[in-house]
């Protein structure tokens, strides 16, 4: 059995020394994905924990605090982020049908959603460091606010700069599998990352789902 | 599978990069006992020190702020880089593949970035320690922890790097114990260490994440003065206590039902004799490890907590002795009519049964909320969390590592010595400890670096324990060093057992397994 796939024969894809079959190491790729989701969902579970219970001890100020926010750029930004699954699972769908061209459009579609997501996120994060609504102790708004706004607007940078961080995250790992599709090395054979990141971007996306609502139309 | 006669993981490839890059979990898990032993020895020089400043009333060698720093790295070493890795990413990385027949884990590469993350996140948390150190103890309990002024920002950012390595090593074994097992290995022909690491590694996944973000949302408190614990920004102190003993409490269970698994393989193994129980061994790991999610609350009863809530707490802390109870009488049960060999690891599976139960039965005793009012704090709380964690997790790493060294090295340890530091540790463990139960319901406080000088005679006969066991664990590296460089060639089977990693050679090929086990029966058929 070969230990190793150093081969330079294209479009084959080595199995692992320790799996039997190709088909053995892409159910234990996709179920290790899986369990690394739950614990990406129970980290993200912390913050929305904190949320709760905050935004019930001070409900008031947590509404008039939300008002900051834009809405519509958190809309947009949620369609776009919708939309770029789709394309995410088209790749995938392209690849089962080995259509390399369109594998690669999609994955640079969900690509440039990720950058428009961040572009409008990081209108908004200069929009507010410039106004001073910034989290706890440095904030410095102008204007008489709500007691708890600063709190607020700690769970606002706190939740969405950890949901970014993964958006930049998933965008890295989709350039890497723009790469690879690059070298034609996905097929109806072989589509194990696709999959996996594929799964990545879904959950971000979900996060954002239930952020968007949270943080700008919880008023 | 090409391996010549002779050949082992061990001597296939040579040099320091053939092992800093290897993918083989039988190498890492060797890497993991280095750098874990590398740890114990460093927490423990700690706790050295710790008991000659208290061997006497008043100062002795150190001044309090100093203290501190010694009993928070004392416990964030020991915490995080000791016991949370010691059974799982030494022994159960050794040892689960072989055990369930598989090639390797199912993430090699991955596997060895968990370890890179240990030791990363221990190289930070050290640098804390040159840089400022840092005086919050291990829990790192707000508002103290935001307004202290030196590394204490470091260290933290150390242990939730540490969080991913516990983090991976959990995502591995779950996948390899789903995928990997041999033809004909179902669950419940697992060896009951397996159900062990399994329950444990859930438990790793599920509550280590809401650590990394309790740890970051920390280091922003102190960066950011974000609020979220802050009462002045209208954050809730005890809402970190929650965050924190939401991990940390089944990061005790993470501690021991690793620990339980190695007693389970040792007491069967060494009473030559099918374990009492099985199925109820094996549901009562995972017992353990769902009630550990349900019961964080006990660390609270004094922090302003409903008492509706500390009741349910209350019991659902008492509940943990059923399912841990069921394993103590199985092993017992076992015990009965069985052919007992007193060797070294057998003492101490034995030891550890003794010192766990005390460990836990006092551990109800502190679940009791009137109790707990006046134990909370105190020497009690210290006795009863080191009965479980050294007289359990410790001593079965000593154990299950004498057990399985002849299958790591090919050779054979020396029996004399590793019998006389059993009686070391166990002897100094308990001169150690005990005392503390009785100076804990006098009123001792825990964490300070002196006391009142009617404690002064119990607590210098706990230094003096605490010297022994340190003493005791320098004769087991003595007996390790011993064994890898001088000791006897091991047989493939030295101890009769009757679990797969024993049916390969010693030390095992590369691949493990020459040809593909096939299993037909349970782990444990003993004649």
């Amino acid at each position: 059995m070969s230990t190793s796939n150093t081969t330079t024969q294209e479009y084959v894809h080595h199995v692992a020394h320790h799996f039997d079959s190709a088909e053995e190491e892409y159910r234990t790729s996709k179920f290790g994905l899986w369990v690394f989701l739950m614990t990406e969902i129970l980290m993200f579970g912390g913050l929305f924990v904190g949320y709760i219970i905050f935004r019930g001890i001070y409900s008031e100020a947590f509404a008039e605090a939300s008002k900051f926010l834009d809405w519509r750029l958190g809309a947009i930004n949620t369609v776009v982020l919708i939309f770029s699954s789709l394309t995410m699972v088209l790749s995938i769908y392209y690849a089962q049908h080995n259509q390399k061209a369109k594998v690669l459009l999609n994955l640079y579609i969900t690509f440039f959603c990720g950058v428009i997501f961040m572009c409008i996120k990081a209108y908004e994060y200069a929009h507010k460091i410039h106004e001073g609504l910034l989290p706890g102790h440095m904030f410095h708004y102008s204007e008489q606010v709500a007691a708890h706004a600063p709190l607020y607007f700690s769970f606002y940078f706190c939740m969405t700069g950890m949901h970014g961080i993964h958006v930049m995250v998933g965008m890295g790992f989709i350039l890497w599998l723009i790469r690879r599709a690059h070298r034609g090395e996905f097929s109806s054979n072989y589509f194990t990352p696709l999959e996996c990141v594929g799964l990545f971007w879904h959950l971000v996306d979900l996060i954002w789902i239930y952020l968007f609502p949270l943080l700008y139309l919880v008023g | 599978m090409s391996s010549a006669p002779g050949v082992n993981y061990l001597n296939e490839k040579s040099g320091l990069w053939s092992w800093l890059t290897t993918l083989d979990h039988k190498r890492i898990g060797i890497m993991y006992m280095i750098a874990v032993f590398t740890f114990f020895a460093i927490g423990g020089t700690f706790a050295m020190l710790m008991r000659w400043e208290l061997f006497s009333a008043g100062k002795n060698i150190v001044e309090a702020q100093t203290y501190n720093e010694f009993m928070t790295f004392h416990g964030a070493i020991m915490a995080f880089m000791v016991i949370i890795p010691g059974v799982p990413a030494f022994l159960g990385n050794f040892f689960l593949p072989l055990m369930i027949g598989a090639r390797d884990v199912a993430f090699p590469r991955i596997n060895l970035l968990s370890w890179y993350c240990l030791i990363i996140g221990a190289a930070v948390a050290f640098y804390s320690l040159i840089y400022n150190g840092a005086d919050t103890g291990w829990t790192f309990y707000t508002p103290y922890s935001i307004k202290t002024d030196n590394g204490t920002t470091i260290l933290v950012a150390g242990v939730f790097i540490l969080g991913f390595s516990s983090i991976l090593t959990g995502l591995n074994f779950i996948v390899t114990v789903h995928k990997l097992r041999a033809p004909g290995m179902t669950f419940f022909r697992m060896p009951l260490f397996i159900w062990g690491l399994y329950a444990t590694a859930i438990m790793q996944v599920m509550a280590t994440p809401v650590l990394g973000i309790t740890l970051l949302l920390l280091i922003a408190e102190r960066t950011m003065g974000i609020g979220f614990f802050d009462p002045t920004l209208g954050g809730d102190p005890v809402l970190f206590q929650h965050f924190f003993w939401f991990y940390s409490h089944p990061a005790v269970y993470i501690m021991v039902l690793p620990a339980m698994g190695v007693i389970s393989e040792l007491i069967t193994c060494y009473s030559r004799k099918t374990i009492f129980g099985y199925r109820a061994i094996a549901w009562s790991s995972v017992g353990i490890a769902a009630v550990s999610f349900f019961v964080w609350g006990h660390h609270m009863f004094v922090s302003g907590e409903s008492e509706v809530v500390a009741i349910l707490f209350s019991f659902m802390t008492m509940l943990v002795g059923v399912p841990t109870a069921i394993k103590v009488f199985n092993w017992t049960a076992t015990l009965y009519k069985g052919s007992i060999i007193f060797n070294a690891p057998m003492l101490f599976a034995m030891g550890f049964i003794f010192l766990f139960t005390i460990g836990g039965v006092t551990g109800i005793i502190l679940a009791v909320t009137a109790v707990d009012v006046h134990f909370h704090d105190t020497y009690f709380v210290v006795a009863h969390f080191h009965y479980v964690m050294v007289g359990g997790t410790l001593m079965a790493i000593a154990g299950g590592m004498y057990h399985w060294m002849p299958k790591m090295f090919g050779r054979m340890y020396n029996e004399f010595w590793a019998r006389i530091s059993f009686v070391l540790i166990f002897v100094g463990f308990n001169v150690t400890f005990f005392p503390q139960f009785v100076l804990g319901a006098m009123g001792m406080p825990r964490r300070y670096y002196d006391y009142l000088p009617v404690f002064q005679p119990l607590n210098r006969i706990s230094s003096i324990g605490a010297w022994t066991i340190g003493i005791g664990f320098l004769v087991v590296l003595y007996v390790i060093l011993r064994c890898i460089f001088t000791g006897e060639k091991a047989p493939d089977n030295p101890w009769g057992a009757t679990t797969l990693e024993w049916q390969t050679s010693s030390p095992p090929p590369h691949e493990n397994f020459l040809t593909q086990p096939v299993v037909t029966g349970g782990p444990y058929e003993y004649k």
